[in-house]
C-alpha cells in the first residue's frame, strides 16, 4: 500500500499539474501564462521526486524552472506591455480548439483505459540510481559494465547542438 | 479505514490522466493562441507531459533500467536549445512587425 501521505502528495501534485496546465492556456495575460507553467513544471519536478528519480528532478528544476522560465520572462518583457490583456478569442476559434483538445482526450483516454489491466501495477522496489550509476550509463565514466556509455554519441551530439543553438541564437537575434 | 487505504495503489495511470490532461490543455492553447510566446508555453506543456510518461513506463515497468529517464534527459536538453532559438526568432519577429501576432507574420521576406 501507499502511505496517506503520499496519497496526499499525489494528489496536490496532479492538481497542480493539471490546474496550472489550463490556466496558463486559457489566462489572457501573457506573463501570468509564464507563471502559471513555472508552477506546472515545479509540480512535475515534484512527480519525479515521488518517483525516486531525484537527480531528473533536480535536471527539471534547474534547467526548466530556472532557464526556460526565465527565458520567457525576459522575452514577454521585451515584446509585450506587461499589464496587457490578449484580445478575447473568436467563439468559433475557441470552439475549434476545444473540439480538436476534447476529440484528442477521449480517443486517448479510451485506448489508456482499454488497456488497464497493463496499467495497474504496483510501483516496483527500485533502488535510488545515484550519481555514479547515473554517469556510468550515460556516458561510461564507472568501469565495466557491459550497459555503460551506451549513451556517449547522443550526448556529444546534444553538446554540438547546444554550442549550434548558442551561435544561431546569437546570429539571429542580434542587430544588424 | 485502514483496509480502504491499503487497497489504493498508486498505479502508472494515476500519472497517464494528469500528464494526458496536460498534453490536451497544451493542445488547445496551440490551436487557439495567437501570441507566439503563449503558442511556445503550449508547447512546453506538451513536451513536459511527454516527459512524465517517459518517465512513468521507466519507473513502473523497467525499475532495473534508466532509459526513459535518460530520454528525458535528452528531452530537456533539446527543448531548452529550442526554446532559446524559438525566442530569438520572435524577438527577430518583434523587431520586424512590432508585435508578436502569428496573425501578422504573413511574409517571409520584410
Amino acid at each position: 500500500m501507499d502511505s496517506l501521505g503520499s496519497l496526499i502528495i499525489y494528489a496536490i501534485l496532479a492538481l497542480a499539474m493539471v490546474g496550472f496546465g489550463i490556466m496558463a492556456v486559457v489566462t489572457r495575460k501573457i506573463l501570468r501564462a509564464a507563471t502559471y507553467l513555472l508552477f506546472t513544471l515545479f509540480a512535475t519536478a515534484g512527480v519525479y521526486f515521488m518517483l525516486d528519480y531525484e537527480f531528473l528532478g533536480a535536471v527539471q528544476i534547474a534547467v526548466y524552472a530556472g532557464g526556460i522560465v526565465v527565458l520567457f520572462v525576459f522575452s514577454i518583457l521585451l515584446t509585450t506591455h506587461p499589464g496587457d490583456n490578449s484580445e478575447r478569442l473568436h467563439s468559433r476559434r475557441r470552439t475549434m480548439g476545444l473540439i480538436a483538445a476534447v476529440a484528442m482526450l477521449g480517443v486517448t483516454a479510451y485506448a489508456l483505459v482499454s488497456r488497464c489491466a497493463l496499467l495497474t501495477t504496483k510501483l516496483p522496489y527500485m533502488e535510488n540510481p545515484d550519481m555514479h550509476e547515473i554517469g556510468g550509463q550515460l556516458v561510461g565514466t564507472a568501469a565495466g559494465g557491459s550497459s555503460s556509455g551506451l549513451y556517449l554519441l547522443p550526448f556529444e551530439a546534444i553538446s554540438v547542438l547546444l554550442l549550434a543553438c548558442i551561435i544561431g541564437g546569437v546570429v539571429v537575434a542580434r542587430k544588424r | 479505514m485502514n483496509e480502504l487505504l491499503n487497497s489504493i495503489h498508486i498505479t502508472p495511470l494515476w500519472y497517464l490522466i494528469p500528464s494526458l490532461l496536460m498534453f490536451c490543455a497544451g493542445v488547445y492553447g496551440f490551436l487557439t493562441r495567437k501570441n507566439l510566446i503563449a503558442m511556445l508555453i503550449s508547447i512546453e506543456l506538451m513536451l513536459n507531459a511527454v516527459d512524465i510518461n517517459f518517465v512513468v513506463f521507466n519507473r513502473y515497468f523497467f525499475p532495473h533500467s534508466m532509459e526513459g529517464m535518460f530520454f528525458t534527459l535528452f528531452a530537456i536538453a533539446i527543448a531548452a536549445a529550442e526554446t532559446a532559438l524559438a525566442i530569438a526568432i520572435i524577438i527577430n519577429i518583434y523587431r520586424a512587425v512590432h508585435n508578436v501576432d502569428v496573425t501578422s507574420v504573413n511574409e517571409m521576406k520584410f
